[in-house]
Order: C-alpha cells, then structure tokens, then sequence
C-alpha cells in the first residue's frame, strides 16, 4: 500500500496527465478535474478492493462517478492502475474513441455510464441495496458534484438510501462551491449541507477533500454509523494545484493555451520539488 | 370469445409464481403496489419488494443499479409518469449503459380515463421509440402478458411493457407461439388488415367480425412489439390486403402507426392507410370506453374506417 507522501506525489502526477490530456484534446473539465483527483487517487490507490483482475468479480467495491463531467480524472486515475494501458488517453475525445467526455462502460473499469446530473446516487444505493441482499461485503462509492445536489433526484435517492440503512453505501460530495454559472450560494444556495444530509439520515463527515491525509483517514473510519448511509463533505478548490485556475470559474472547462501548460507544470513539478525536500529533511 | 381478466393481474400473478421459485427476482414500486396488484407480493415475498416511494427517477435509477448486480428487476409504476418523470434515468441508465431492468407501465394509454390527461400515457411509445436499446412491448390479452413476462426474464436489455387494467378477451389458442418482435396473426384476410397493439386489439378483432357479416375478410395482427417492429408481417400485409389501419392507445404521432408508415414507405409500399389513436388534441374526458368510442377505436368506428378505406357503403 502507498504511504501517504508516495499518494501525494501521484496527486501531482494525475494533475500533470489531466492537464496535458485536455490540452490535447482541446476540451475537457479542468476545474472539476482538479478538485476531485485527490479522493479518487485515494479510493483507487487505498480504499477501493478492485483492480483490473477483479473488476468483473461480484465482491468488487463500485465506483460510480455521477459528476461525470470530471472524467479525465478518472480516465487518468484508471489508466495508472492499469485498466487500460496509458497511451489511450492520448485518444481522448478523438473520433470513435472509447474516451469520451463521460463515462461509459466502454471503458474498463466503468460500471455504468453517467453525466447527466443526479443519476449516480440512485444506481449506487441499488448497488448497496443488492450487496445488503445477498450479504456481500462490498461498498459503493459514488462521487456526487456540489452543483449537482440541486437535481432533486439526488434526495430522492438519500431518502431511499436512509430507509433501508445502507451503511455499505459512500456519498461523497466534491465541495468545490463552484459550478459553471459561479458560486454555488449565489445559484441555488445549498447550505447548511452537513445538516441537510443529516436530516436525511446521513452519518456526516466533512474533511479537506484535497488533503491526502484527512481522506485517507476518513474512508478508514466506515461505516461512520451503523445502519446509516455515509456521506463525505469534501472540501475541495475547483482547479486545486495551479494557483492561476485555483477558485476561477473560468476554468470550468477552459483549456490551457500553451502558456498556461506550461506555467502549470512549472507550479506542479516546484510542489513536486517541495514534497520531495520536505521528505528528505 | 371469452373474457379474461385485466392483463395487469395476469402480470401480477405471473411474476408472483415466478419470483416464488426465484430470490433473484425483484420488484420495485412506487408507492405503486396496490395499483400494480402486487399487494399479496409484497406480503408474500417481503424481501424481494423494495419501495422507493412517489419517485420514478429514483425508482429507475434504484432498478438500474440493482440489476446491474445480476437481480432480475421489474420497475413497476403508471406508465404516464414511468415515461415521463423516469425518462432520463431510463434513457440513460438502462437504455445507454445496457442494464436489462425490466420496467413496467401500469395503466397505460387512457386506462385512467377520467383521471385526465396527467394520468394518461399516449407519448410512452414515441419517447422511447427514439432511444436505442429499448423494446417496447404492449401485450393484448392475457396469453400476451403471461408469454411477455417468460420471454423477457432472461432478455439481457431492458425492456419496457405496458398494459392497461380493464378485463381483455382471450384472443389466442393455447397453441400459440410468442416471440419478442415477432407479431402474431389473429385472422387471415385480404380485404383490410388491422394491425394493433396492446388493448386495442380486441377493438380490432371485433371490428373484424362487424366488417365479415358484410362479406369482407379482415387480418388482423396484434403488433404486440412495438419496437423492434415484425417489419416482415407488416410488408406481407401490406401485399396481400387492400389497405391497412392501425390501431393504438396512444398518440397518432410517434406509435405504432407512424412506425407502420415509415417503415412501409421505406420500402414502397403505398396503399389505403390510417392511423387511429388518440388524436393531437386535449383529450376528450370520460372512461377509457368513453374515449376510445370518441375516437373511433370501437368496433363501429373501425369498421367505419375500413369502409371508408376500400370506399364502400354500410351495408
């Protein structure tokens, strides 16, 4: 298993991919992208018993990426674990390539597909409910955007989730407070949400959801509560890791011009530098 | 001809004799057990009943994600919001990711009659016909229903059924063969061909009775698949009949018909033609008799249409 100092420089490997398969493809969610690569690097490379051997076995841990439109996370998180080899995210959003701006099962290691808003917390708590059936030990993970919690179908799904008390099931919410309009509090506030979950029968945690440390500790702890749906706030930056596209909703979905790429590498081979120094001394 | 019952309790019964053999097989409602007489299932067969509540994107969503697991998943729920509320999750979740969940339209078409329009499903065909990886399948009678729940148990996409809740006439021997997309043909003839699906069947069976005490031969098919369509059938009842109407509880745009039209046109074949259905107006209020008498979807009205076709007098 990767300690937490060899997590954190994947981190940074998986924002270099993410930003130079974009840049090739000339489309992409960069925001999004960033904010949320530090809970898949820990799910793909800590929690998640699944692996490109497994991934057809009814034991296997789900994943399912409701905020779809993140996907060149995945696709990069899921070619380093060697679900398919790493030269075919150089074939993204390329004519009759599998990896397209949202998932699809097409791709190894993709349960379903997804990206319309608020459909992911529905199929994983049938996911739970089936595993709870047949006394399976497996957890579903789904990764729900912030913005996409105003999809009602999003509470739907948690009401039915608290009913029947899957405690095998893990929300997790990319808590970047952007989305493509602007701030998720001037489009349609969402807050108090710890409170709103909990209402909903919830087992609530909030952690820095791009801190390597505080994930791994918090997917450590479930189920929170027995008997109760988990749900993870995951406070996040939109852009995390280049100070230029930090908390700018510009970069929603912009793509980097060749400067901007090459000034990001700059930032992430210097934060690269410090984490290796403050490891060494 | 003898009548049976509603094929909702068919459905029900069906699938209750199947689910007992098999802990696989699952229902999911919303709040929709008593109208989907699945009452004694969930008494029955607790563990195999999840209820999600008044929520048919969940509903769908839940079903999906429960069938991708192996379950066998039959999302049950009136159709009219089924096909509309559901719609994303069964255009994405099933019908995009190749999930082979089962979901079921209760009281279709206009079987709430007086309930009125936000209670009635006549788009349910033409949403889903433009999705691709979706068979829609409308039984006529009981025998229908029975053989539609065997057939698609192991049919690994998903699959849509409807059926509406008034009592249907026997309409086949007990010999009759069932297969998904292909129709099977009532009564030969070659003067008029009725090509109908669902509870509009038994309409057109009659009609062809009316029209044989006047010396005309009637074929009449029952379309049950509306999607695939038996293409075969209808191209051989296009050559060998005068003309051709088809029937539906449903919209005249986007159903059967317009499926018929296309995919005879496409092969050119140009022939006396109707579609019958409801037509593309603010349907007319009353029970479901009430409405189809209205809109010619009767033994009369049918025979009127086909008179009219072959530009022949009542006799």
């Amino acid at each position: 298993m990767l300690s937490e100092h060899e997590l954190s420089l994947k981190s940074i490997e998986y924002r270099k991919t993410i930003l130079r398969i974009i840049k090739q493809a000339k489309a992409g969610h960069t925001g999004g992208s960033l904010s949320c690569v530090d809970i898949l690097n820990v799910l793909y490379n800590q929690v998640l018993r699944v692996s490109p051997e497994t991934f057809h076995h009814p034991e296997r841990d789900r994943y399912i990426q409701s905020k779809g439109h993140s996907v060149e996370a995945l696709y990069t998180v899921l070619a380093d674990r060697g679900f398919f080899p790493c030269q075919a995210l150089d074939t993204l959003c390329r004519h009759q390539s599998h990896l397209i701006g949202h998932p699809t099962r097409k791709v190894n290691g993709i349960e379903l597909n997804s990206g319309a808003l608020g459909h992911g917390l529905s199929i994983g708590v049938g996911m739970a409910l089936a595993g709870k059936m047949d006394h399976l030990p497996y957890r579903v993970y789904v990764l729900l955007g912030d913005g996409e919690l105003a999809e009602g179908s999003c509470w739907e799904a948690s009401m039915t989730a608290a009913h029947y008390g899957l405690d095998n099931l893990v929300a997790i919410v990319d808590r970047n407070r952007l989305q493509i309009t602007g701030n998720t509090e001037t489009v349609n506030p969402l807050e108090p949400l710890a409170a709103k979950f909990s209402a909903f029968g919830y087992a609530v945690r909030s952690v820095d959801g791009n801190d390597i440390h505080e994930l791994v500790n918090a997917f450590g702890q479930v189920p929170f509560e027995q008997g109760k749906p988990n749900l993870i706030i995951a406070r996040t930056i939109k852009g995390k890791g280049v100070s230029f596209m930090e908390n700018n909703v510009t970069w929603h979905h912009h793509v980097p011009t060749d400067s901007e790429y090459a000034a990001a590498l700059c930032e992430l081979d210097a934060a690269r530098a410090r984490l290796q120094e403050a490891a060494w001394s | 001809m003898e009548l049976g019952r509603p094929n909702l309790d068919e459905f029900a019964s069906t699938l209750f004799a199947l689910a007992q053999h098999d802990r696989n097989i699952l229902v999911v409602t919303s709040d929709s057990r008593g109208s989907g007489k699945l009452t004694p299932f969930g008494l029955q067969l607790p563990d195999q009943l999840v209820e999600v509540g008044i929520a048919e994107q969940n509903l769908v969503g839940v079903a999906a994600g429960l069938a991708s697991t192996g379950k066998r998943v039959f999302a049950v729920s009136p159709a009219c919001f089924l096909t509309a509320r559901g719609l994303e999750q069964i255009k994405n979740d099933l019908a995009y990711s190749d999930i082979p969940a089962k979901i079921i339209g209760i009281s279709a078409g206009v079987s709430y009659g007086a309930l009125g329009s936000t209670h009635h499903s006549l788009h349910d065909f033409a949403v889903l016909r433009a999705i691709h990886n979706i068979t829609i399948i409308a039984p006529a009678d009981n025998f229908e229903t029975r053989s539609t729940i065997q057939a698609i148990l192991d049919y690994p996409h998903p699959v849509y059924v409807r059926f509406g809740k008034a009592p249907q006439y026997h309409l086949h021997p007990p010999d009759t063969r069932f297969e998904i997309g292909k129709a099977i043909t009532i009564t030969g003839g070659h003067d008029v061909c009725f090509v109908a699906c669902g509870e509009t069947v038994s309409m057109a069976y009659a009609a062809s009775q009316v029209l044989a005490a006047e010396g005309l031969t009637c074929r009449v098919i029952s379309m049950h698949t509306v999607k695939p369509l038996d293409v075969e059938t209808l191209v051989l009842a296009a050559q060998e009949t005068k003309a051709l109407i088809t029937v539906e509880e449903h919209s005249v745009h986007g159903g059967l018909g317009e499926a018929c039209a296309s995919a005879l046109l496409e092969r050119g074949f140009c022939l006396p033609f109707k579609i019958t259905g409801i037509p593309d107006e603010y349907t007319v209020t009353g029970s479901q008799a009430e409405i189809f008498n209205d809109y010619g979807i009767s033994p009369e009205g049918l025979a009127a249409t086909a008179r009219q076709l072959l530009q022949r007098q009542p006799t």
